[in-house]
C-alpha cells in the first residue's frame, strides 16, 4: 500500500532547503483562518509548532496530558542546545555541524534532513533570545558556549543545567501569548487515544479528558503529533514518569510506518540503580564529561574491596587508576559520543570492574578539574602561592558555578557530596532516535499526519550527539513545520470545517471504548506496573546495550507471552468515568508491549552494529562496532499489517553525495 | 522502617474528603516519598481499594506537578526540593506522616491530592510573555549584550517551575511569588523592558481575578519554594506595578 517517497528537493545541498520553500505552496492568511490543526504534545517540538501556527493564523487546538504545557518532559532536559553560530570561532559552521550530526548518528540519516537543520539552528538561538530565554552569558555580556560530547567545537549554548526548562518555558510563553488570543485552545489534561482518518487523511483524533473521563472528538484538517519518545518501554529510563508511546503508536497502526524502532540511546552518565523500588533514573547532564573524568580502578581485587567497601575510591592512588575512556580513545578521551562510552562502561562493569554493590556503575571524578580551576583562578586573582587547600576551595567555586544544580541534585539522590568523593554512574535509557517515519516535509505516510520532535525519526540516525535533541525539536516547530504544512493545506481552503458527526469519528470511539473497557473489566490479579518491569527486564537484557540473534528472538517470543497474559491477568481499579491515573498507565503499558516486540524484531533484522544499535556478532577483535554500508545503508520502515499478521518493512535507502561514508572513530 | 499514614482521600471536586489513615512496612532509607507512595498504591490496587491519585511526572525536581503538603509543610521537611526529590532517610521508623493536597480557593481538589492549577495558565495567557513573533527573523542574539549580573538575576527568577508550593504555603494563598518571578524575569531583559507596563497590570490583575489572596509579607513562600524564588522578586513587581500605574495615568 504506501509507498515511500522521501520528497527530498532537487539541487545541491545548500540550496535543497531555500529552493524547496520557494516552490512550495502557501496558504494566504484570509484563507489561514479557515483551516483548524490539532497539535498533539506541547514539549518543545509541539509547543513551538502550536505557536508557530497560530501566529500564522491558523487555529489550533493543543493536546497534553499534564495539567499544563510548561510540564512536558522537554522541561527535563539539563545541558544545552548546539547551534552554529561560531561564537567561539573555533570554526564551527553549518557544515561542520551537519558533517558531526551525520557521522554522530553513523551514517544512517538522511543528508538534506540533517543539513537543514544544521542551517536553521542559528536562528533558533535569536529566536530564544528574542524571547526572553536567558542563556548563560560571559562578563562582556555576549553568549556563552561549552562543548558537548562527539565534537570538537563549542557551540552549544546552555541555561546553567536547566537549559531544556528554559527553552521549553520559552515556547510556553510563545504559546500562552497565543492562548490569550484565542488562537490556540488549549486541552490539558487530556489524551489522544487515537486518530481518525476520512478519505485516508488524518482529519481528527480521539482524545479523553483525564479529570471526568470523557471520551471527546475533536477534527481539524491536518494532526501533528508531537508526543516525544518512548524509552519507557524499558520501564526505567531517564523520561519522565508519563513518557509514552500511545499516540505515535496509534497513529502506525492506522497507517504510518514506523522507522528504526530499535534505536535506543543509552546514556553513559546516570544516577546507578540502588534497588527493586526504583521508578525511574536519573540523568547526570553529560556536560559533566568536559570536566569529570570517567575511570574504574585497574586492578579487580581493588574494584572488588570497594564493592564490599573495605576500600574508597580516595584511596586509590592514580597509578592504580584505569581511565578507559581516555587509554582506548586518546582523540576524544572522556567526549566520546554517547553509545561508545555507554558500551565501554557496560564492557569494564562486565569484565568485573565495577564499583558500587551492584557492580554496574564506574566513577566520574572532578578533584582533577577543582584542582585545575582551582589554580587558574589563583593566578587571575594574583593570589601567588597558596595552600593547596586553598586552591581546591577557589576550585570548587567555580565547578559549583558550572555544575551546581546537578551536584546538589546528586547529592540529593544519593547522600554522597561529589565535591569530595567521585559521583557515581552508570548508562541507562536516555533517547530514541526511533520514531514515526516521515519525508522531508515531516508528513508521516498517513496524508494530513504530521511528526515533529523526538516522536519522529528524522534527524539523529542510530545515535544522537548531545544538546540536538533540543535543536530538533524547535528546528522542527518553529522553522520546519510551519512551511511544509502549508504546502498540505493549500489544498483545504475550501473543505471547511470537519464535522465529529462523521461514521469515522463513530467508530473509532468505539474502538476506544472497547479497549478501554476491556481494561477495567478485568479484574486480574496483577497490577500494571507488575507487568511494566517485566516487559522493561526483557527490553533490558535482550534489547539494551548489547544485542544478539538468539536473545532477540527468545526476546520476542516473551514479549507475546506477556502481552496475553497481561490481557489476561491485568488489575485496573477505578473506573471509566472519573480521574483514574492507573487506567492511564494501563493504556500506554499495553502499547509498549506491542512496541516492544517490532523494537526486537528491528534489532534482529539489522545485523550489523551501528551508534545505539550493537550486535554481538558485528563487532571488531577489539570489541568496536562495526557498521555494514554495503547491506543496512538504509532507514528500516515497518508497516502495521493488522494484528494476525504483524508487520512489513520497507527501506528507504540512504543517498551520501556530500559526506564519504567512513568508520566512526575517535581514537 | 515502618510508617503510618494519614491522607487526604476526595473523591471529586464536588465530594467532601477526610483523611484516612494507612500503613506501610519495610519502606527503604533509599527510596524517594513518590516511591513509597507507589509501594502503597500497589498494596491498595491488589485489595482492590481505590490508590491514592497524586500528581507527578519527572520525578526529578524540574517539572512542577508534584505537590503535596506533608506533615503541614508544602514539599515536606527539607529545604530547595520539590516532593518527588524528597528521600524516606528524612524520616524515622515508626513515624506517622499527614499528606494534604495544596489548599486554596484559586487551587480547587481533583481527586484526593490532585489539584487545579489552571489559575496559574490564565495567569500566564494575560501576560507572561515578550510579544515578539517565532518567525525567527529577528536580530543576531548578541547584538544585544546583556550584562552577565542582569543575566543571571533574569535566569534565577525563571527557574520557578510553577509548582504553587508558594500559594499553598501562604496564609492568604497568595501567588505574588510565582507571578513575580516572571514579572522579573521579563523585566529585567531589554527585550522584556518594551512592555512591562502592560504586563504586570495584566498579569496581576488576571490573579486577582482568580481569588488568589493579598501579601501581607510574611515571607513563608519563599521558605517553601523549591527553586529558591527570593521575595526581591516581589518587591521588584510592586515597583514595577506601582511605576506601571503612574505610567498608564500620564
Ligand atoms: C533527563 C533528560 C535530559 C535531556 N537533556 C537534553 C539536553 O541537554 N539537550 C538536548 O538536546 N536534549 C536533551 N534531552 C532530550 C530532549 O529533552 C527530548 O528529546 C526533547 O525534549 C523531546 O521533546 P518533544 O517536544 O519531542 O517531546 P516531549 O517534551 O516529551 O513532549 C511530549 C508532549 O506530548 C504530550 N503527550 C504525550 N502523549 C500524549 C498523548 N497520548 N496525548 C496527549 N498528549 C500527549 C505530553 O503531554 C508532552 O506535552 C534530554 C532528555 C532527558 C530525559
Ligand atoms: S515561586 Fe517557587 S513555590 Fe511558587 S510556583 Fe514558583 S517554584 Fe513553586
Ligand atoms: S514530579 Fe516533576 S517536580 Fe516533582
Amino acid at each position: 500500500m504506501s509507498e515511500l517517497k522521501s520528497n527530498i528537493p532537487e539541487g545541491p545541498l545548500a540550496d535543497k532547503w531555500t529552493n524547496h520553500k520557494n516552490n512550495i505552496r502557501l496558504v494566504n492568511p484570509a484563507n489561514k483562518r479557515l483551516i483548524d490543526v490539532i497539535v498533539v504534545g506541547t514539549g518543545l517540538a509541539g509547543g513551538s509548532a502550536a505557536a508557530t501556527l497560530a501566529e500564522l493564523g491558523y487555529n489550533v487546538k493543543a493536546f497534553c496530558f499534564q495539567d499544563s504545557p510548561r510540564r512536558a518532559h522537554s522541561i527535563a532536559a539539563q545541558g544545552g542546545i548546539n547551534a552554529a553560530k561560531n561564537y567561539q570561532g573555533d570554526g564551527d559552521s553549518v557544515y561542520r555541524l551537519f558533517y558531526d550530526t551525520i557521522k554522530g548518528g553513523d551514517y544512517r540519516s538522511r543528508e538534506a534532513n540533517v543539513y537543514r537543520l544544521a542551517e536553521v539552528s542559528a536562528n533558533i538561538i535569536d529566536q530564544c533570545v528574542a524571547q526572553g530565554v536567558p542563556f548563560a552569558r560571559e562578563y562582556g555580556g555576549l553568549l556563552d558556549n561549552r562543548s558537548f560530547g562527539g565534537v570538537q567545537v563549542s557551540r552549544t549554548f546552555y541555561a546553567k543545567g536547566q537549559t531544556g526548562q528554559q527553552l521549553l518555558l520559552g515556547a510556553y510563553s510563545a504559546m500562552s501569548r497565543q492562548i490569550g488570543r484565542g488562537k490556540i485552545k488549549m486541552y490539558n489534561r487530556h489524551e489522544m487515544l487515537d486518530i481518525v482518518k476520512i478519505d485516508g487523511k488524518a482529519r481528527g483524533i480521539i482524545a479523553r479528558d483525564l479529570i471526568t473521563g470523557e471520551i471527546e472528538r475533536h477534527s481539524a484538517h491536518a494532526v501533528v503529533i508531537a508526543t516525544g519518545g518512548y524509552g519507557n518501554v524499558f520501564f526505567l529510563s531517564t523520561n519522565a514518569m508519563g513518557s509514552n508511546v500511545t499516540a505515535a503508536w496509534k497513529v502506525h497502526k492506522r497507517g504510518a510506518h514506523f522507522a528504526n524502532p530499535c534505536f535506543t540511546q543509552i546514556h553513559p552518565t546516570c544516577i546507578p540503580v540502588s534497588g527493586d523500588h526504583q521508578s525511574k533514573l536519573t540523568l547526570m547532564s553529560e556536560s559533566l564529561r568536559n570536566d569529570g573524568r570517567i575511570w574504574v580502578p585497574g586492578k579487580k581485587e581493588d574494584a572488588e574491596a570497594i564493592r564490599n567497601g573495605k576500600l574508597k575510591p580516595t584511596d586509590i592512588k592514580e597509578e592504580d587508576r584505569d581511565y578507559y575512556l581516555e587509554r582506548r580513545y586518546p582523540a576524544f578521551g572522556n567526549l566520546v559520543p554517547r553509545d561508545v562510552a555507554s558500551r565501554a562502561a557496560k564492557e569494564r562493569c562486565d569484565a568485573g570492574y565495577g564499583v558500587n554493590k551492584t557492580g554496574e556503575a564506574v566513577y566520574l571524578d572532578f578533584s582533577s578539574a577543582i584542582m585545575r580551576y582551582g589554580k587558574e583562578k589563583a593566578i587571575t586573582e594574583g593570589l601567588g602561592n597558596i595552600s593547596e587547600s586553598k586552591i581546591k576551595e577557589l576550585g570548587k567555586k567555580v565547578v559549583e558555578a558550572k555544575y551546581g544544580n546537578l551536584f546538589q541534585m546528586y547529592e540529593k539522590i544519593v547522600d554522597q557530596n561529589p565535591y569530595e568523593t567521585p559521583m557515581m554512574i552508570y548508562p541507562a535509557v536516555h533517547y530514541t532516535m526511533g520514531g514515526l517515519w516521515v519525508d522531508y516535509n515531516l508528513m508521516t505516510t498517513i496524508p494530513g499526519c504530521y511528526a515533529a520532535g523526538e516522536a519522529n525519526f528524522s534527524d539523529h540516525g542510530a545515535n544522537r550527539l548531545g544538546a540536538s535533541a533540543l535543536m530538533q525539536g524547535l528546528a522542527d516547530g518553529y522553522f520546519v513545520l510551519p512551511y511544509t504544512i502549508g504546502d498540505y493545506l493549500a489544498d483545504d481552503i475550501r473543505t471547511g470545517p470537519i464535522s465529529t458527526d462523521l461514521p469515522e469519528f463513530e467508530q473509532v470511539e468505539n474502538e476506544v471504548k472497547d479497549r478501554l473497557n476491556k481494561l477495567i473489566n478485568n479484574k486480574g490479579t496483577h497490577t500494571v506496573d507488575y507487568f511494566h518491569k517485566k516487559l522493561g527486564k526483557i527490553m533490558w537484557d535482550k534489547v539494551g546495550m548489547a544485542r544478539n540473534e538468539r536473545g532477540l528472538k527468545e526476546a520476542i517470543e516473551e514479549i507475546k507471552a506477556l502481552r496475553k497474559e497481561f490481557w489476561e491477568n491485568v488489575l485496573v481499579p477505578g473506573d471509566l468515568n472519573e480521574f483514574n491515573p492507573e487506567l492511564e498507565k494501563a493504556g500506554r503499558v499495553a502499547d509498549f508491549m506491542e512496541l516492544g516486540e517490532l523494537m526486537a524484531l528491528d534489532a534482529l533484522e539489522r545485523n550489523e552494529s551501528c551508534g545505539g544499535h550493537f550486535r554481538e556478532e558485528s563487532q571488531s577483535e577489539e570489541g568496536e562496532a562495526m557498521r555494514k554500508d554495503d547491506i543496512y545503508a538504509y532507514v528500516s520502515s515497518w508497516e502495521f499489517n493488522g494484528d494476525a499478521s504483524g508487520f512489513s518493512l520497507h527501506k528507504e535507502n540512504l543517498n551520501f553525495e556530500n559526506v564519504e561514508l567512513k568508520t566512526r572513530s575517535y581514537k | 522502617m515502618n510508617l503510618t499514614l494519614k491522607i487526604w482521600r476526595q473523591k471529586n471536586t464536588t465530594s467532601q474528603g477526610k483523611m484516612v489513615e494507612y500503613k506501610v512496612n519495610n519502606i527503604s532509607e533509599d527510596m524517594s516519598f513518590l516511591e513509597m507512595m507507589d509501594i502503597l498504591n500497589e498494596e491498595l490496587i491488589v485489595k482492590g481499594d481505590d490508590p491514592i491519585a497524586f500528581d507527578h511526572d519527572c520525578r526529578e525536581g524540574i517539572c512542577g506537578m508534584c505537590s503535596l503538603y506533608i506533615n503541614g509543610e508544602a514539599h515536606g521537611p527539607d529545604r530547595g526540593i520539590t516532593t518527588c526529590q524528597l528521600h524516606m532517610r528524612k524520616f524515622k521508623d515508626g513515624d506517622t506522616i499527614y499528606i494534604e493536597p495544596w489548599r486554596a480557593k484559586a487551587f480547587p481538589v481533583i481527586k484526593d491530592l490532585v489539584v487545579d492549577r489552571t489559575s496559574f495558565e490564565r495567569i500566564m495567557a494575560s501576560g507572561g510573555f515578550i510579544s515578539v513573533n517565532t518567525s525567527g527573523n529577528t536580530q543576531d542574539a548578541n547584538n544585544i549584550p546583556i550584562p552577565k549580573d542582569d543575566a543571571d538575576e533574569a535566569f534565577d527568577a525563571a527557574t520557578c517551575i510553577g509548582c504553587g508550593a508558594c500559594v499553598a504555603t501562604c496564609k492568604n494563598s497568595s501567588a505574588m511569588l510565582f507571578v513575580s518571578a516572571k514579572v522579573s524575569q521579563l523585566a529585567l531583559l531589554p527585550q522584556g523592558k518594551l512592555e512591562r507596563e502592560r504586563r504586570v497590570l495584566n498579569m496581576v490583575d488576571q490573579m486577582d481575578k482568580e481569588g488568589f489572596g493579598n501579601c501581607t509579607n510574611t515571607g513563608a513562600c519563599e521558605v517553601e519554594c523549591p527553586k529558591g524564588i527570593s521575595l526581591s522578586n516581589i518587591a521588584r513587581m510592586n515597583r514595577e506595578y506601582l511605576r506601571a500605574s503612574l505610567v498608564k495615568k500620564d
